[in-house]
């Protein structure tokens, strides 16, 4: 891999986070509020299922911080959720290969749960009320959205040769 | 391994310390860009939309800006008289506060935040002087104050956030309260209220300007339901924020030397004894 492909490929992985941040605030129509899917964690999944020696905890820890900075949360929640699941991906990243769509979208699933978990779990220590049963909606829309991202980032990621 | 850690302690200080300020102040800057791309789309329409707007309409919204221009004159008038009456009662009374406020316009930018705190987002920065802890109000009353601040933009804590207390009186006999967020939209919650206390529904409830975030005075809440049982020792008082919290889209931020003042007021005020032993904060 020359300089020059290590050089193009970073910013195919930066501007799918890019988009994924700015998914995470755009705004929605009430209803679909808590549909909205983790987008920053779904696409720090493919990348470091994808390219685990490229895109791991730190990128993670550092997308999870941008985002705290957007949605105004305490910074380094969703770093530590997001930096969490990246290591999980990457020690995963092997057998999740192999496995077919639907099963990985499972362990997506878990992934999402984890992160989720974490942000919550932090709100209860810093005294935020319990969050409302909606709130757990956005975890099997994820995990429903894998397929989407799964195939639309390898798309992305064969046509700018990214690796 | 050490990154957790680091979020951890950055967690802690970040609730706790507020020593990394400087720090989110950056980030929140490294990241407007993403805000402002989110942004744009929707105030292109709108200066679109103000762009087609037929010459009718253009002249209907005139006329009718220009009667309530002259309605909004006519108070004018009456209110120079009577602020100078005030002030002059006050200066007999050996009072130290001031009436006058100068505010900052700020137009909400349409993101969204985290959705489990009342937080919405607006287009000025520390740049512009916007401080943590500005009060912000829309054309019916106190909406919130400031919460972080990034260099062009900030993010304002509204009134019904769970986390939120705003110290309030009841205008028509000065009973001090405090109202706390509940997270839905349109309710606030009074606390401590005594079960006999002279409180009804429909009741204007304004700032106190105790604890000296919010200028006194400022319309707050219509208190919308009272509940007494005569067993309790406190009753169930719910209000209505007057301001239209996710509605308003163009804020006032209110500046200048109004900060200080609230304190000297609140000073004063604290040397009375209350009925409550709550200050507003954000936390």
């Amino acid at each position: 891999m020359t300089e020059q492909q290590a050089r193009k490929g970073s910013g195919i992985i930066l501007l799918s986070f890019l988009v994924a941040l700015m998914l995470t605030i755009v705004p929605l129509p009430g209803w679909a509020q808590g549909f909205r899917p983790e987008w920053t964690a779904l696409i720090l999944l493919y990348w470091s299922l994808a390219l685990p020696q490229r895109v791991g905890v730190g990128v993670g820890w550092l997308a999870g911080l941008l985002q705290d900075a957007l949605l105004g949360t305490l910074l380094g929640q969703h770093a530590l959720a997001f930096a969490l699941i990246a290591f999980l991906a990457l020690r995963l990243h092997r057998p999740l290969r192999l496995v077919p769509i639907w099963q990985q979208a499972l362990a997506v699933l878990a992934l999402l749960l984890v992160a989720q978990l974490v942000v919550f779990w932090i709100n209860g220590i810093i005294g935020r009320p319990a969050p409302a049963w909606q709130a757990w909606a956005s975890i099997p829309v994820g995990a429903a959205m894998w397929p989407l991202i799964f195939y639309v980032l390898r798309g992305v990621r064969r046509r700018f040769q990214v690796q | 391994m050490l990154l957790a850690l680091f979020s951890i302690l950055l967690m802690t200080l970040d609730h706790r310390e507020h020593l990394v300020e400087p720090a989110r102040e950056a980030v929140s800057g490294a990241v407007y860009p993403v805000r402002f791309l989110v942004d744009a789309p929707f105030s292109l329409a709108d200066q679109l939309s103000e762009r087609l707007a037929t010459r009718s309409q253009l002249v209907e919204e005139n006329q009718a800006l220009r009667r309530q221009n002259l309605v909004y004159q006519q108070r004018l008038q009456r209110m120079a008289a009577l602020k100078r009456e005030n002030e002059r009662l006050r200066e007999l009374l050996g009072s130290s506060e001031r009436l006058d406020t100068e505010v900052v316009i700020a137009e909400l930018m349409r993101v969204e935040l985290d959705p489990h705190t009342d937080l919405v987002e607006i287009d000025r920065g520390s740049e512009e002087g916007v401080f943590p802890g500005q009060p912000v109000l829309d054309a019916n009353g106190i909406m919130g104050q400031v919460d972080t601040v990034g260099p062009l933009s900030a993010s304002v804590r509204l009134l019904s956030d769970p986390s939120h207390a705003i110290p309030v009186e009841v205008n028509r006999n000065g009973l001090r309260t405090v109202a706390l967020g509940t997270g839905a939209p349109q309710r606030l919650e009074l606390a401590n209220v005594p079960a006999n206390a002279d409180i009804r529904d429909g009741d204007l409830l304004i700032a106190s300007g105790l604890g000296g975030t919010f200028p006194r005075g400022y319309p707050v809440a219509k208190v919308a339901s009272v509940e007494a049982d005569a067993g309790e020792p406190f009753a169930q008082v719910t209000a209505e924020p007057v301001a239209d919290l996710h509605r308003s889209r163009k804020l006032m931020l209110v500046t200048g030397t109004e900060a200080k003042d609230g304190n000297d007021a609140a000073a004063a005020d604290e040397a009375r004894p209350s009925a409550d032993g709550h200050e507003d904060e954000a936390s």
